[in-house]
């Protein structure tokens, strides 16, 4: 919704608004102020702006999102090993403390950013915008954000990316979808993770998997994948081909503006807010932070 | 725990009204929100309390209307209300539906009280 056209006002909220409706009252001597815009609408404004950088440098962007010890970082070790290495992959990591994740993706020469969030349970599109900063986008083919491993808080908050990929791993257990239903319907695909271990944990089964993704009207593909002995892995790298190339026919058809007027000087409110202070962006320093042209 | 991201990014709009509106302070909050944002009112009540302090809007009330969770369906066309991981055709059936209400997170409205004119002079 674009809190500009009308849009917001859904079948949900028509009601309140209408004459009669719980806002339209006002007692005297004040003022009520109908707003209808989305709460996270500096997000969503930031987040569009990361998605117009990306699509600029003619970069597909994935975000990644699953509870932690899913798989996610082995996931990208196996596919920058098997993905043709004309496809130049970069990936922003992020968790609430330590560098391990960004350690494993450069140990195999990928240039790898890590946010370390400090006490937030999720990447924003702020952050995001602020990793941007330490990456040069024309050397990419596709970026991987690595979300902190959660089920919840990730799902509600958009990045800039232009497809979101959640993990399901098989210890787990097959009703995920069912638990956290707002984080499995934002997906765009599904990979069934660590696949190799459905023989053992024989609890899990996969059509059970899939009828809770039908449940809640889940239409994204589902892959069962293990990193470890690279089954699926060919399904998967086939997705990410397929989607470089529909983005790319998208942007031919629709082109970026060039020339886009981008002044960093202004500062976001919630920058300024003691939260987002806590959040550090760490560089690989194989570029000088000042080295972006974003 | 992201109600309270979410909160400051409520409080920043909330002040940006007041602040245009020349308001005295806010005296209540109206969000609009259902089981498909992802977000907890309750979680988001105990957020505000704690994002709200210092601010314009320190004494207002925040009131959550809940919205319900609204399927269209693809095939037989029918609209019906559904549980968040549910989210099927009560009439046919059928899971390909499109969630046409319960995904909002929306601020709908806010009151503020201004400053009366008597005080307004007094202050001049």
């Amino acid at each position: 919704m674009c809190d500009t056209c009308g849009c917001n006002i859904t079948h949900g909220n028509e009601s309140l608004i209408k004459p009669g409706g719980k806002l339209a009252r006002t007692k005297s001597g004040k003022e009520a102020v109908t707003v209808l815009h989305s709460l996270l609408q500096e997000n969503d404004h930031t987040a569009h702006h990361n998605r117009e950088h990306f699509d600029q440098h003619n970069v597909l962007a994935i975000n990644l999102m699953s509870s932690p010890g899913a798989g996610k970082t082995s996931l990208l070790e196996a596919t920058i090993q098997l993905l043709d290495p004309s496809i130049r992959i970069a990936v922003i990591e992020g968790d609430l403390e330590t560098e391990n994740d960004a350690e494993r993706i450069r140990k195999h020469g990928v240039k790898a950013i890590q946010i370390a969030t400090g006490s937030a349970c999720h990447l924003d599109a702020h952050m995001i915008h602020q990793a941007l900063h330490n990456l040069e986008l024309n050397e990419y083919d596709v970026v991987f954000i690595e979300n902190v491993g959660n089920l919840v808080c990730p799902a509600s908050f958009d990045l800039g990316q232009h497809h979101n990929v959640v993990l399901l791993s098989v210890p787990e257990g097959d009703d995920k979808p069912s638990k956290y239903p707002v984080m499995f319907r934002s997906a765009d695909l599904v990979m069934i993770s660590k696949a190799d271990l459905l023989p053992i944990l024989d609890d899990f089964k996969s059509e059970h998997a899939r009828r809770y993704l039908q449940d809640i009207a889940s239409t994204a593909p589902v892959i069962e994948l293990s990193a470890k002995t690279k089954s699926g892995m060919t399904q998967w790298l086939d997705w990410i081909k397929q989607q470089i190339s529909n983005r790319k026919d998208y942007l031919k058809q629709h082109p970026v503006q060039s020339g886009h007027a981008h002044q960093h000087e202004h500062e976001h409110l919630s920058q300024r807010r003691e939260g987002a202070k806590n959040t550090k962006v760490i560089s690989d320093k194989a570029i000088p932070e000042t080295g972006s042209p974003l | 725990m992201h109600e309270l991201a979410i909160c400051e990014s409520l409080m920043d709009q909330v002040e940006r009204i007041a602040l245009e509106r020349n308001a005295q302070c806010v005296t209540s909050i109206v969000i609009g929100m259902g089981p498909l944002s992802g977000v907890e009112a309750q979680l988001l009540k105990h957020a505000y309390s704690i994002a709200s302090t210092g601010t314009v809007a320190e004494q207002a009330e925040l009131i959550v209307e809940s919205l319900p969770v609204r399927v269209r369906c693809n095939s037989c066309g029918a609209e019906s209300e559904a549980l968040a991981n549910k989210l099927l055709c009560k009439t046919c059936g059928d899971w390909h539906t499109t969630v046409i209400g319960g995904d909002e997170l929306m601020l709908l409205s806010v009151e503020l009280e201004k400053p009366d004119e008597l005080s307004a002079e007094v202050l001049h």
